[in-house]
């Protein structure tokens, strides 16, 4: 890529023609850098470190095709969008992939072009509401006052719900998690209401977390993904078969702890295709043999991605639930390496 | 008859006014119980004063220092106070004070084989900003006060070049060769005016150093690069962020906004019809819009409509918007100035036989600036302050990286600290601006 930096009197100017004809994976290989797109702070899903290194669960995704493609699970520049910036972020080009908990829905999918590569986390709008109020379904909560923010999918999943189940409510409409967190804290409203991760993420930070509760209903499918444009399936299923490879290698029991010696050759021949040791599934994709051998090893499968960023071992402490394996019962399902 | 007399004939000592007039309680009686009205407003002012500072007083210096986490901060709050309420965690501050202020900077650039990179323990850690932010303070003191060298006008000089390259690094020779453009206009104003005229000689020293800046300097700047190699590792934008990046793109508008604001002024007030109606054009377009517009512009809007692959730098994108919307305001401020002036003084110019030049830099301008002074710096602090809006496009101030902070398991739920911290950056700029404003006021102040 040719660079002319530009310095003119008042600051510096950076601006660079890029060879915009290639495909993204080419780009990125001649970049030697993934632009990965993520949140500007989600609570175990994208968040800097005091060094600066983000961290979660999202940005372990983009290291892991970061690492599928370079080699590199460091080779990320990551771009920090808010919501009102990631679309137009992904869609000029200025970042290559987006995993910033996005909703996988149709507008998006269709409307605005792009192609959802898979789901890495399911979520569903839940409830919080403090336990001294003695409420154990959300279908008790008539005439509650709910805090929600504003402009989002949840304020039209609980219009929605509570119409469905005709009881009433008052909306108090906030902004930010932050002031929700104090307006509910503050006792401005009975509920809080808002994606179910996010809540057990609010709740871990309470003081007292005991005196809050989180109800059973879920009242809507919030399946998060990452995306990339529409028009480079190349691209497309690069990041699909990384974060499929992480899904499978759980499966199948490959972890970064084993990943050395399961690399050499196994028995199970599904596990040699993914690791490369067999066949030429790398090659297909236009990646080196051991691509995803070394997604795993940026973070860990899937699994381990989950306990170390969001699972109940940290204070966020999430169950697996819906993020299960299938064959314990959950939703994450990778088709085969074949 | 007698000698007794009514009327003393020696003067009384001096005596102590009583001591309930004087000293603090003289001064007491005097400001805060005279009469009751009076004496009930002080003492139920009192009783707030003393409740909101019990709590803050209290909040702010019974805190805790040293932890790793929230969770961590309230068990010693618990341990050593019984509770958790009243009191600040500034372990966060102390965790994150350097990535609040200087955002992802590397401390040490590093690139293998190249100076000040590597940590050799020769350089200090955050050498280039921070050196940035001492020859910014060099740069601007001999703008700022008269009693300064004049020698320092050098490094003001120089700074707009300088600064850029040590923030993002990268060859010498590009802020160089931008400079030359100033030298090459310079030259084509002198050399060419006695071949082609005035106006001529003024559109080629504009035309000339523009055609340089765009499609020659980094030809030219990487040609000498590739002879004489000097150049520090380069850091890129995205690495820039806390309140450096606040004082980046405040300072950049604050220093451009004024020049361009005052020809801008200029030219509302022009005759010439061409110049007064793009003049006007832009001020009311840029003030009709709000600046978090400008900003979704500048982070959104640009990148559809330039050709796909192109690279403008988010940072220089905002800095670009930054100034334009500061221009705009500042513009008007000036205008206000210049118009507050009476008209004989413009006259008066005119009578000398002074040109229009001449007249706005002798007589029109010292005065209308004086004028505009409190307007002026008011603009510069808000927008300095309006630098907190670019949280909203994903650039990480220290508002967008208060967000950031919290986002990590181990400080989410705190607030009120990163908050009174980010605060209290902010005032001490802008208290410091405030106050300069006020003594340049009463040293300009002539009475007339």
């Amino acid at each position: 890529m040719k660079k002319s930096v530009v310095f003119g009197a008042l600051t510096v100017a950076g601006l660079a023609a890029g060879a915009a004809a290639a495909g993204t994976l080419d780009d990125v290989k001649a970049r030697g850098k993934l632009n990965c797109g993520v949140t500007t702070g989600l609570v175990g899903f994208a968040a800097p470190d005091a060094n600066g290194e983000w961290m979660g669960f999202d940005v372990g995704v983009c290291r892991a095709v970061a690492a599928a493609v370079l080699g590199d699970p460091k080779a990320v520049e990551f771009v920090p969008t808010t919501g009102k910036t990631r679309f137009t972020a992904l869609a000029s080009g200025e970042i290559d992939m987006l995993a910033r908990n996005t909703t996988w829905t149709f507008s998006r999918d269709v409307d605005l072009k792009f192609t959802f590569v898979g789901v890495n986390y399911y979520d569903g709008q839940g409830f919080m509401v403090p336990k001294e109020l003695g409420v154990s379904s959300a279908k008790e909560l008539d005439g509650a006052t709910v805090c929600i923010q504003t402009g989002t999918t949840t304020e039209l999943n609980l219009a929605d719900f509570f119409r469905s189940n005709n009881i009433s409510y008052e909306p108090v409409p906030i902004e930010t998690n932050a002031e929700a967190q104090q307006q509910y804290l503050a006792g401005a409203c009975d509920v809080y209401t808002t994606d179910a991760s996010g809540l057990a993420a609010t709740r871990a930070t309470f003081e007292d977390p005991s005196a809050h509760v989180l109800l059973p209903e879920i009242i809507s499918k919030e399946p998060l993904g990452p995306l990339v444009r529409h028009g480079d399936d190349g691209w497309g299923d690069v990041v699909r078969w990384s974060l499929n490879a992480l899904v499978t290698a759980e499966e199948l029991g490959v972890t970064s702890a084993n990943i050395g010696e399961m690399a050499a050759g196994t028995n199970n021949p599904e596990i040699n295709r993914l690791l490369g040791s067999e066949g030429s599934l790398g090659e297909m994709l236009g990646l080196d043999a051991g691509w995803a051998k070394n997604a795993i090893m940026a973070g860990g499968n899937y699994g381990e991605l989950f306990e170390g960023n969001i699972g109940e071992s940290t204070p966020i402490g999430l169950a697996r639930g819906l993020n299960a394996q299938w064959t314990d019962g959950g939703l994450i399902y990778s088709p085969p390496f074949r | 008859m007698s000698d007794v007399s009514f009327v003393r004939t020696e003067m009384l000592p001096q005596q102590e006014p009583p001591g309930s007039s004087v000293g603090i309680v003289g001064w007491a009686r005097a400001n805060l119980f005279d009469g009751v009205t009076n004496s009930v407003l002080t003492i139920i002012s009192l009783i707030l004063v003393y409740f909101v500072l019990e709590g803050l007083l209290s909040w702010t210096f019974q805190s805790v220092w040293n932890a790793s986490s929230l969770t961590e901060c309230r068990e010693i709050m618990t341990a050593t106070w019984g509770k958790t309420h009243g009191h600040a965690c500034w372990a966060v501050i102390n965790d994150r004070w350097l990535q609040l202020l200087y955002g992802f900077y590397p401390p040490y650039p590093a690139e293998p084989g190249v100076n000040f990179g590597e940590n050799t323990g020769a350089w200090p850690a955050y050498f280039r900003p921070n050196l940035s932010f001492v020859l910014l303070l060099l740069a601007v003191a001999p703008v700022l006060f008269d009693k300064v060298p004049r020698k320092l006008l050098i490094v003001t000089a120089v700074y707009p070049f300088l600064m850029p390259w040590l923030m993002w690094g990268g060859s010498i020779w590009g802020p160089v060769m931008a400079a030359a453009g100033f030298g090459i206009g310079f030259l084509a104003y002198r050399l060419l005016t006695p071949v082609i005229g005035g106006l001529g000689g003024i559109i080629a020293a504009i035309a000339l150093p523009v055609i340089w800046w765009l499609f020659l300097v980094g030809i030219v700047a990487a040609g000498l690069e590739s002879v004489v190699s000097i150049s520090i590792p380069e850091v890129e934008s995205r690495k820039f962020g806390g309140f450096m990046l606040s004082i980046l793109i405040g300072v950049v508008a604050i220093g451009c906004s004024l020049p361009i604001g005052i020809v801008l002024a200029l030219g509302r007030q022009s005759d010439l019809m061409i110049v007064k109606t793009l003049c006007v054009g832009f001020i009311e377009f840029i003030r009709g819009v709000p600046l978090i517009t400008l900003l979704f512009v500048a982070s959104v809007l640009l990148n559809v409509f330039l050709p796909p692959g192109t690279q403008f730098d988010i940072i220089l994108r905002v800095l670009i918007m930054v100034t334009l919307f500061a221009s705009a305001y500042m513009a008007e401020v000036v205008r206000g100035g210049l118009a507050a002036l009476p008209k004989g003084q413009y006259e008066g110019a005119d009578s000398l036989g002074l040109n229009y030049w001449q007249a706005q830099r002798l007589i029109i301008m010292p005065q209308a600036l004086k004028i505009s002074i409190p307007g002026i710096v008011s603009t510069f602090i808000g927008v300095f302050k309006d630098t907190t809006l670019v949280s909203i496009i994903g650039l990480l101030d220290p508002l967008g990286l208060s967000n950031a902070i919290r986002a990590d398991a181990a400080w989410n739920g705190i607030y009120w600290e990163l908050f009174a911290f980010i605060a209290f950056l902010f005032f001490v700029f802008c208290f410091g601006m405030s106050r300069y404003s006020m003594y340049l006021e009463r040293k300009l102040h002539k009475g007339h």
